[in-house]
């Protein structure tokens, strides 16, 4: 009986293990099931690799395609600044922003001198010409902006005569005359006095002009409509 | 009777330990409690017939799951399921043993019955 009871011992031993093993196995199993992933025959699993293959292969491509775009997007953004830039320039250098810096005001008067007899009244006046050649003397002498009493000078500006006063922007203007431009006021200046020059011409009819050099002289934006009746743009591969 | 007690010990202990063994290793483990099983049999085998010898029962235990278990990882290495062999030499072995057992059994108690 003493032999019968060492062998149940060992035997117990071993029973413990096989116990453990049992439940973790039986464990192991269960989860197994609940994965599913065992249970299937290997058909369908490879059946779901090439799906799920495929779906990767696609899902690549699009990376792909997204991955590119947000590209085209950053360079879009450069791009935009780019052109947001060159509309800034080339609103100033067409006219419709208002800008400053240094230049100089001219300002002109009809002459005060009565006209003697046998004179034309019309002499001692400032007419459109003389504006106009102020004007062209000073974008000669490199201003970047002119404006003629708060009239901006654009591509499309006229300076003309309109009976007693002086149309530009297709806006009467009357006298004085206060021609306001940016540029080098040295330049502007010393183009404006040149002898037998512009002003020198004036004066000798009695006409006031006056050149004060400003470090910050303002130029006006055109205020006009912006609008083309006949002009289109043509692209520049269609140039003839 | 205690291997019956051991048995419901073992189950208990492993019931209250969040025992569980990766899936990689679910083979081994079923070819190390079939080992478990065979050696259980063995050894009521061997002490109904007197001749367990505690040596004999451990080394055979420990050496037997050892051998099944290389059995497996060879078998898994070469692509041949060499832990069907090992499953049906113990399976054989536990059918052997049960059979020496009952018979055993049979005969003590139809030894009494017949007293």
């Amino acid at each position: 009986m003493k032999r019968a009871r060492e062998f149940e011992l060992y035997v117990a031993g071993v029973c413990v293990i096989l116990g453990i093993l049992l439940v973790g196995q039986v464990r192991t199993q269960e989860y197994i099931g609940e994965s599913q992933i065992p249970s299937r025959r290997l058909e369908d699993l490879s059946d779901m690799l090439r799906r799920s293959d495929a779906e990767r292969m696609i899902l690549e491509k699009e990376v792909e395609v997204l991955r590119e775009q947000v590209s085209k997007v950053v360079e879009g953004e450069k791009a935009a600044e780019t052109i947001r830039a060159e509309l800034v320039k080339a609103r100033m250098f067409a006219g419709i922003s208002t800008v400053e810096g240094p230049g100089v005001i001219v300002t002109l008067n009809d002459s005060k001198r009565q006209a003697g007899p046998g004179e034309s009244v019309e002499l001692f006046l400032v007419h459109d010409n003389d504006i106009l050649q102020v004007v062209n003397e000073l974008f000669a002498a490199g201003a970047e902006a002119v404006s003629i009493n708060g009239q901006r000078m654009v591509a499309t500006s006229e300076v003309r005569c309109s009976g007693p006063v002086i149309s530009v922007n297709n806006v009467r203007i009357a006298p004085p005359y206060e021609i306001h431009a940016i540029g080098n006021p040295d330049a502007l200046d010393s183009a404006l006095h040149m002898r037998d020059g512009i002003l020198d011409t004036l004066r000798a009819w009695g006409i006031e002009a006056k050149v004060q050099k400003l470090p910050v002289v303002q130029v006006p934006g055109y205020k006009g409509g912006l609008y083309f009746q006949y002009a289109k743009p043509v692209s520049e591969g269609a140039q003839k | 009777m205690l291997p019956i007690i051991g048995l419901v010990a073992g189950i208990i202990i492993a019931l209250f330990t969040p025992l569980r063994f990766p899936i990689d290793y679910s083979q081994y483990i079923a070819i190390g409690i079939l080992a478990a099983l065979d050696c259980v049999f063995g050894g009521i085998r061997a002490g109904l017939q007197g001749t367990f010898d505690s040596t004999v029962f451990i080394s055979g235990f420990l050496l037997n799951t050892a051998l099944a278990t290389a059995l497996t990882m060879v078998g898994d290495k070469l692509g041949v399921d060499l832990v069907l062999g090992a499953t049906v030499a113990f399976s054989i072995r536990i059918f052997t043993n049960v059979g020496i057992i009952r018979r055993h059994i049979l005969d003590k108690w139809f030894k009494k019955s017949l007293k």
